[in-house]
């Protein structure tokens, strides 16, 4: 190897080198996370919104052939929500639009993230992985408002609000 | 190195003869489908001629065809005549012919489940979605085929290093041993997948599977099988590119490491596809993320020792300054034809790079995973360089084997140009709309494209008609290239013997490197970071799925059983 290439090899390898660190530093400084592997959940067969704390939510969604249940969320600005996803049938893919949520949905498995809405507005999502026949059907939204009376029509869980 | 030239028989002429018409036929429909697609999806038509109202059906054709089967096809026919004439061994024909033979029924049976609407699963056949048992039959022959095609030239390579000891085996066969030995040990989980979960599940013999081991399985094999589409290309830019361009190889020590780093690196990657997923730590995700940072290396030690040998050609072919060897490359010359086919390819997967290594950025892949993104980006890889350096051999291999002349060389020259065109149209609007949420594997045009739909969405639809455009591009240039390859293989014979010779290029930096020389070592490493990167998954997968699953139609929500 020429001193030409022995260069070229060096800053590729710090590229890359810089390039994984800036990784590590997401997760370890910003919290950004991917999903991880769920043993404390007890799978679920139904659609379920509890609040567990002030802001705090924790939603448990079911994807089938083809919708989300639920397909619509309304929820207070500023609510954190913890999201656990599963399957009824075959695989879906959920994806919240303009948040950094994307989860796959596998039967028999639970997939979790944590997420918090600070924007009022509609969060549109759409199945991403071939469910079927439908599967350009199967979407749903999460609304964030300020607005009472929408949250009263909502029926929040956890009664006071 | 003293030029060669292969003599061709008549045995070998024929296999070669099916082993690359067939295929070619294969991806002409295949393209047929991602035309279509790009037309279902902007909501131009709900209905095409060939496959009906099923858009699912016809991405599932697009994906198997294009992208298992002609890739296939072509990594057997190229390493049949690399292996041939590098080492100047006489291939054993029989065996070839068995292997030619198992690809052709496997993947006749495979399309025609697909075509029967048996088998509406995308190439990634995730279960719960069933397949009919003769869909997963057919590729297996298709993978055991390619199989057969490797073993019969392992002998070869034997004989030749016990005959010349202590030579360097040549760069073209130490790269299409490496891209069959990528091959040999991924093909063997999602082997284990077909026969020992999904073909006895789709049979009947056993009622539930598990989803979730399955997909993991899948990938296990899912990325190995991505770079067994790009090695075959990068034996012709390091092997024959350089000479085509008037100059050498910068350095084959580059070359020989490059290929050595791709055993080692291409399989413990696999979940860098399941970052999404459930049910395996976020820890090992990373892992793999930081292996896939480390297989990227060759990727960029390629990109310099290219352009170093590119510029080297230049210059001698007068070019002057900073960028001036740029100007000086033969990219319309007609007599070297094959080049425009390596360069465009090669424009193209710095894009192709650049998105990858976005996938492969752990949290970023958020933001993009299973968006029209994705797409955007494979179609910047196997749509780009892969396929046209695969496109541009098969064309020169044919016209080598059947003994006859290249027609039409102003039209097959210029068509990896127009590709490139539109395949960065195409790309850029399915990446900025898969940017904006727009979801991959999705028939928008009924619904998020349609203006009377509930769920229509009209920020998408600029980047969806962009991604007609790109597509109508592409296609024309398939056209052009399948005229001039389908009146090659009709045009008359040229006198006297069929032979064979490749570009083979001649190192400009050449060094004695043992350590490079031998695959052992490099094998065995790769099974250890195997072995390591995957039994912390597959235990996390066993221990997170709560149960199995019944088999499901594409059709019906109700299980099939
Ligand atoms: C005229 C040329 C082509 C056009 C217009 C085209 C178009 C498309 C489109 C629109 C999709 C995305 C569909 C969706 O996600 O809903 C797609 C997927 C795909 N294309 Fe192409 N394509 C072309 C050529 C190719 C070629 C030559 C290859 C490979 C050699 C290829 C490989 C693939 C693969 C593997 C997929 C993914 C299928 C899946 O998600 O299951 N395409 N193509
Ligand atoms: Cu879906
Ligand atoms: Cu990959």
């Amino acid at each position: 190897m020429d001193k030409s290439e022995k260069l070229a090899l060096g800053l590729s390898g710090l590229l890359l080198a810089a390039f994984f660190l800036a990784l590590i530093y997401a997760q370890v400084a910003r919290g950004i996370e991917v999903p991880t592997c769920i043993t404390d959940v007890e799978p679920f067969t139904s659609d379920t919104l509890f609040q567990i704390d002030e802001n705090e939510y924790e939603l448990h969604m079911i994807t089938r052939m083809w919708a989300f249940e639920p397909s619509s969320v309304t929820l207070p600005v500023g609510s954190t929500v913890h999201l656990y996803v599963t399957s009824r049938d075959i695989i879906h893919g959920f994806k919240i639009e303009g948040k950094n949520v994307n989860l796959m949905a596998v039967p028999q498995t639970i997939n979790y993230i944590p997420v918090t809405f600070n924007e009022p507005g509609e969060y549109f999502f759409a199945c991403h992985e071939f469910c079927g026949a439908a599967h350009h059907l199967m979407a749903g939204r999460i609304i964030i408002t300020d607005n009472e009376e929408d949250l009263a029509r909502a029926d929040l869980p956890g009664g006071e609000r | 190195m003293k030029s060669y030239v292969m003599k061709i028989d008549k045995s070998n002429r024929y296999l070669m003869g099916v082993l690359l018409i067939i295929p070619m036929i294969f991806l002409v429909l295949g393209v047929y489908g991602g035309l279509m697609q790009t037309l279902f999806r902007a909501g131009i038509i709900q209905s095409d001629p060939f496959m009906g109202p099923d858009y699912y059906k016809g991405l599932t054709m697009h994906g198997v065809l294009n992208a298992l089967v002609f890739t296939t096809f072509f990594a057997v026919a190229f390493g049949n005549a690399v292996v041939s004439y590098a080492l100047r061994m006489k291939l054993n024909m029989t065996w070839a012919w068995v292997s030619g033979i198992l690809m052709l029924v496997g993947s006749a049976l495979a399309t025609l489940m697909i075509y029967i609407g048996e088998a509406t699963v995308l190439y990634t056949f995730y279960p719960p979605l069933k397949a009919h048992p003769l869909f997963y039959i057919g590729l297996t022959l298709l993978v055991v085929g390619s199989w057969v095609a490797f073993w019969n030239w392992i002998p070869l390579y034997l004989k030749w290093r016990r005959e010349n000891p202590g030579e360097k085996t040549p760069l073209s066969v130490v790269g299409i041993f490496t891209t069959f030995i990528v091959w040999q040990i991924a093909t063997i989980p999602v082997a284990v997948e077909i026969l020992f979960m999904l073909l006895p599940w789709s049979m009947g013999l056993v009622n539930e599977i598990n989803a979730m081991l399955a997909r993991t399985l899948f990938w296990f094999f899912g990325h190995p099988l991505v770079y067994f589409w790009l090695l075959p290309a990068y034996v012709m830019y390091y092997s024959y590119m350089p000479k085509l361009a008037g100059g050498k190889l910068y350095s084959d020590m580059a070359g020989r490491l490059v290929f050595m780093m791709f055993i080692v690196f291409s399989i413990p990657v696999g979940t860098h596809h399941q970052y999404m997923d459930p049910a395996i730590g976020a820890q090992w995700k990373l892992l793999h993320g930081f292996f896939t940072f480390m297989v990227a290396l060759p990727s960029l030690i390629t990109a310099f020792t290219l352009a170093a040998s590119l510029e080297y050609a230049g210059r001698k072919r007068g070019g002057k300054g900073l960028f001036g060897w740029m100007f000086k490359l033969p990219y319309f010359d007609r007599d070297r034809w094959l080049f425009s086919y390596l360069i465009a390819g090669l424009v193209i997967f710095i894009f192709g790079g650049i998105s990858g290594i976005v996938n492969a950025s752990y949290q970023l892949n958020t933001a993009v995973h299973n968006t029209a993104w994705v797409p955007g980006h494979f179609h910047l890889t196997v749509a780009g360089p892969v396929l046209l350096a695969f496109m541009g051999m098969s064309l020169y291999l044919l016209s080598r084997y059947l003994n006859k002349p290249v027609k039409m060389k102003g039209w097959a020259l210029s068509m990896p140009y127009i590709w490139t065109i539109g395949v960065f149209i195409f790309s850029w609007g399915m990446m900025r709309g898969g940017l904006i949420g727009m979801p991959r594997r999705t028939n928008t045009g009924p619904s998020y494209a349609n203006q009377d739909s509930a769920l229509y969405q009209p920020e998408w639809i600029s980047y969806i008609d962009i991604s007609v455009v790109g597509g109508v591009i592409m296609t024309l240039s398939v056209v052009i290239f399948a005229v001039v390859f389908f009146a090659t293989v009709f045009a008359k014979q040229k006198e006297g013997e069929a032979t064979l010779e490749f570009p083979t290029t001649e190192p400009y930096h050449d060094e004695d490197v043992p350590w490079l020389k031998n695959f052992k070592p490099w094998v065995i490493a790769a099974i250890i970071i195997i072995v390591l990167a995957y039994t912390p998954v597959i235990i996390d997968v066993l221990q997170s799925t709560a149960g199995g699953s019944p088999p499901f139609s594409p059709e019906n929500p109700a299980p099939l059983r």
